[in-house]
């Protein structure tokens, strides 16, 4: 994982020394509340419903055990000793007060963490596949170009002040969109060609009101231009990028304005002027940059131990558990394990200082002391011996995040909503738990097998609606709360956008609703579809007309 | 005389900063420096080149740099307004003044300018700023001293962290 130079934490410390003296500026009266806002947004701050909200940047979701414990320090002692895992790999505190946010961010930068550019309209933290890195199928580790993204994006004094927030996704597997950079602002692919990397770079994808996928602009580029090219992307959105209407703002609304060729064409001289100029990538840096996240010590072991195969045998909640949470590690004989943090009764991706703490200890003990957060709102511990799974499926069991429901229906992704965040239409959090306890039996859950479900309180999408197999958005009419469904999204092997199922429904009809579209895909299932093979064979119709059906 | 930052000190400002209303309504004054509208330029070059004192011009969000390329050998100074400092098109004419069109005079952010702001607003290439009068200017100067590390390269140096 990336280790700071004493540069980095310089840059750190001068940061909250500067945001120290912003909030005691803002406190004297000497910053207006609207010149205090982007500030403080440029450092993760929010004024939510009771709260403010701050936003913890965990670049491309990689945590250190040590960084944990600081998360659990910062969670006990500044807020009500819990965070939250958002669907941006970040980690939310709910409940800090405004006074005391320098002080959280000096605990943070003693540990390398941050809240830079976690929101505001400004470049936000860059993401990536969550086994980055141990994925068998990546073509090499995105990480270090992450990194490198993550550098020029930060404090970049030209793109501080842009028409709306900026999102960058980078993938690197073939065929498979675990990083969702189809729906990013840019999404960045990276690609081989006769040895060399390069990538494909797409801009214009995103979710919010106007969902949509992302246009190829740079069919192959040579990795020493990465980021001239981000950066001439930047440029055109920055100038042409519209700042009336906020709902227009995003660069999606740009590059459909314009057209992909247009756009493309505004990119490419911008980028003509910066092509082998000074911000060309010079191999030391890539080599350095890699170097930070070259392998851990593996032992070298085989695939399926005996260790392994015994506890497979003879423990069944084991054996599901391993087939359900366990991911494959590209060496042999590790693996990757999902601890899901969706706990019937507790708002997804939430977990207590003492959680933390727990998982720190874990990741010392069984994965070189790192852990991740996923954009399913769960944590990973990536590099476990496979010989050691069941003891440390034990150990999580004891904590209570051994459940065995990966990817499965109560697995559900859900903004905080209506309970906490302020620009809500509805609740997110109620729902998350009605749908929990209505789908609780685990044999049942098995049978149905993969359903992504995503839940948002309003249009701005945290909770990815769109790209949920069934995704559920709060919508507001005349004061109440309504749920609009979509079904169709997809944000695993490919990004797609959710079709709406119709009308849409009060509080007490979403459960049953989504019953009845399981019971339809249970009917008409051939053997070894999942939900979204079954969608995508029948089509919306048969959905449609069951969800609407009066007779049922 | 009203004071602006230049160069990292206080200094008094000696520009006369004319928007089009004061122009339409007392003409242009006989001497002294004078910044002037776009419009204004591009309307009477001539005019403002045969008076006695330089000419600046100001740009205002939507009047790209382009607009003025060839007449930069002819103005000692481009100002760039920000009527609302969120809205950042003036920092990419700021640097594309500088780094497109090599520009060496003075390039002064006006309008809603102020000490948060600084820092990012002289790395892409102003080295100027009339900070709003209600604000404590000696204080706004604390702003260019944010941070002694950064990563890009910029309008003074082009060189990002990995070159230097
Ligand atoms: S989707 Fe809407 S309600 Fe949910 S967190 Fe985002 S802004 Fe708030």
């Amino acid at each position: 994982m990336y280790v700071y130079r004493s540069h980095d934490q310089q840059l750190l410390n001068e940061r909250v020394a500067q945001f120290r003296d912003q909030t005691r500026r803002y406190l004297d009266g000497q910053l207006s509340d609207d010149e205090f806002l982007p500030l403080r947004l440029q450092n993760g701050l929010y004024i939510q419903r009771y709260a403010p909200m701050l936003r913890v940047s965990v670049p491309y979701g990689m945590l250190s055990s040590t960084q944990l414990r600081a998360l659990a320090r910062v969670a006990r002692q500044w807020d009500k000793g819990y965070c939250h895992v958002s669907t941006r790999q970040n980690i939310q505190y709910n409940w800090p007060a405004l006074e005391d946010v320098p002080d959280i961010l000096a605990a943070l930068a003693d540990v390398e963490m941050h809240a830079i550019q976690t929101s505001g309209n400004c470049i936000r933290n860059v993401t990536t596949d969550e086994f980055a890195g141990i994925n068998g199928k990546e073509i090499e580790d995105p990480r270090p170009w992450c990194e490198i993204i993550r550098q020029w994006a930060t404090f970049n004094p030209e793109f501080a002040y842009l028409p709306r927030k900026f999102k960058i996704a980078v993938n690197a597997v073939p065929d498979e969109d675990p990083a969702l950079i189809g729906v990013h602002d840019i999404g960045v692919q990276v690609l081989q060609r006769d040895g060399e990397t390069g990538f494909r770079v797409l801009a214009g994808g995103g979710l919010g009101r106007t969902p949509m996928t992302g246009e190829v602009i740079g069919e192959f580029v040579p990795w020493p231009d990465l980021l001239a090219y981000l950066e001439a992307i930047l440029r055109v959105y920055n100038k042409y990028g519209n700042r009336d209407n906020k709902y227009k703002a995003r660069i999606k609304i740009l590059v459909k304005a314009l057209g992909a060729e247009k756009f493309r064409a505004l990119t490419e001289a911008e980028f003509a002027e910066l092509k082998d100029g000074p911000m060309t990538l010079t191999a030391e840096e890539v080599d350095a940059m890699r170097s930070h996240f070259s392998a851990p010590a593996y032992d070298a072991i085989d695939d399926q131990p005996p260790a392994l195969q015994d506890a497979l045998a003879s423990d069944k909640a084991f054996n599901r558990w391993y087939h359900t949470n366990v991911t494959r590690h590209r060496q042999a004989g590790y693996a990757a394990v999902t601890l899901t943090l969706k706990k019937t009764g507790r708002a997804p991706g939430d977990i207590t200082d003492e959680e933390l703490e727990a998982v720190a200890d874990l990741a010392d003990q069984f994965s070189f002391g790192e852990a991740r957060t996923t954009h399913q709102q769960n944590m990973v511990l990536g590099d476990v011996r496979q010989d050691q799974l069941f003891t440390l499926w034990q150990r999580l069991d004891a904590l209570g995040f051994a459940t065995p429901n990966l990817k499965l229906l109560t697995d559900l992704v859900a903004c905080p909503g209506g309970d906490f965040c302020s620009l809500a239409n509805a609740k997110s959090l109620p729902i998350a738990e009605e749908i929990q306890r209505h789908f609780e039996d685990m044999d049942y859950l098995h049978d149905l097998g993969p359903i992504d479900v995503n839940i948002s309180g309003c249009m701005n999408a945290c909770g990815h609606h769109h790209i949920g197999h069934i995704g559920i958005l709060g919508v507001d009419k005349k004061g109440r709360e309504y749920y609009q469904i979509t079904l169709g999204g997809r944000g695993d092997k490919t990004s797609r956008i959710g079709e709406k199922l119709g009308p849409s429904f009060d509080t007490e009809q979403v459960v049953p609703i989504i019953a009845r579209l399981i019971d339809l895909y249970v009917e008409q299932r051939q053997p070894g579809e999942q939900f979204i093979d079954t969608y995508e064979r029948l089509g919306i119709d048969p959905f449609k007309e069951r969800a609407y059906a009066t007779d049922h | 005389m009203p004071q602006i930052i230049k160069d990292g000190v206080v200094v008094e400002d000696t520009w006369i900063h004319l928007s089009n209303e004061q122009i339409e309504q007392d003409g242009l004054p006989d001497s002294g420096d004078v910044i002037v509208p776009l419009s204004v330029w591009q309307a009477q070059k001539e005019v403002l080149l045969k008076r006695d004192g330089a000419v600046g011009v100001c740009l205002a969000p939507g009047e790209e740099p382009a607009a003025i390329a060839a007449d930069l050998p002819r103005l000692s100074l481009v100002a760039v307004s920000f009527p609302a400092f969120k809205d950042g098109r003036g920092y990419s004419y700021a640097r594309e003044l500088r780094t497109r069109y090599g520009y060496k005079g003075e390039i002064r952010a006006v309008g809603d300018v102020l000490r948060d702001q600084l820092f990012y607003m002289h790395r892409v290439g102003f080295n100027a700023f009339a900070v709003r009068a209600d604000r404590d200017i000696h204080d706004a100067l604390n702003g260019l001293k944010d941070f002694s590390v950064t990563y890009q390269g910029d309008a003074n140096d082009p060189r990002p962290i990995y070159r230097r």
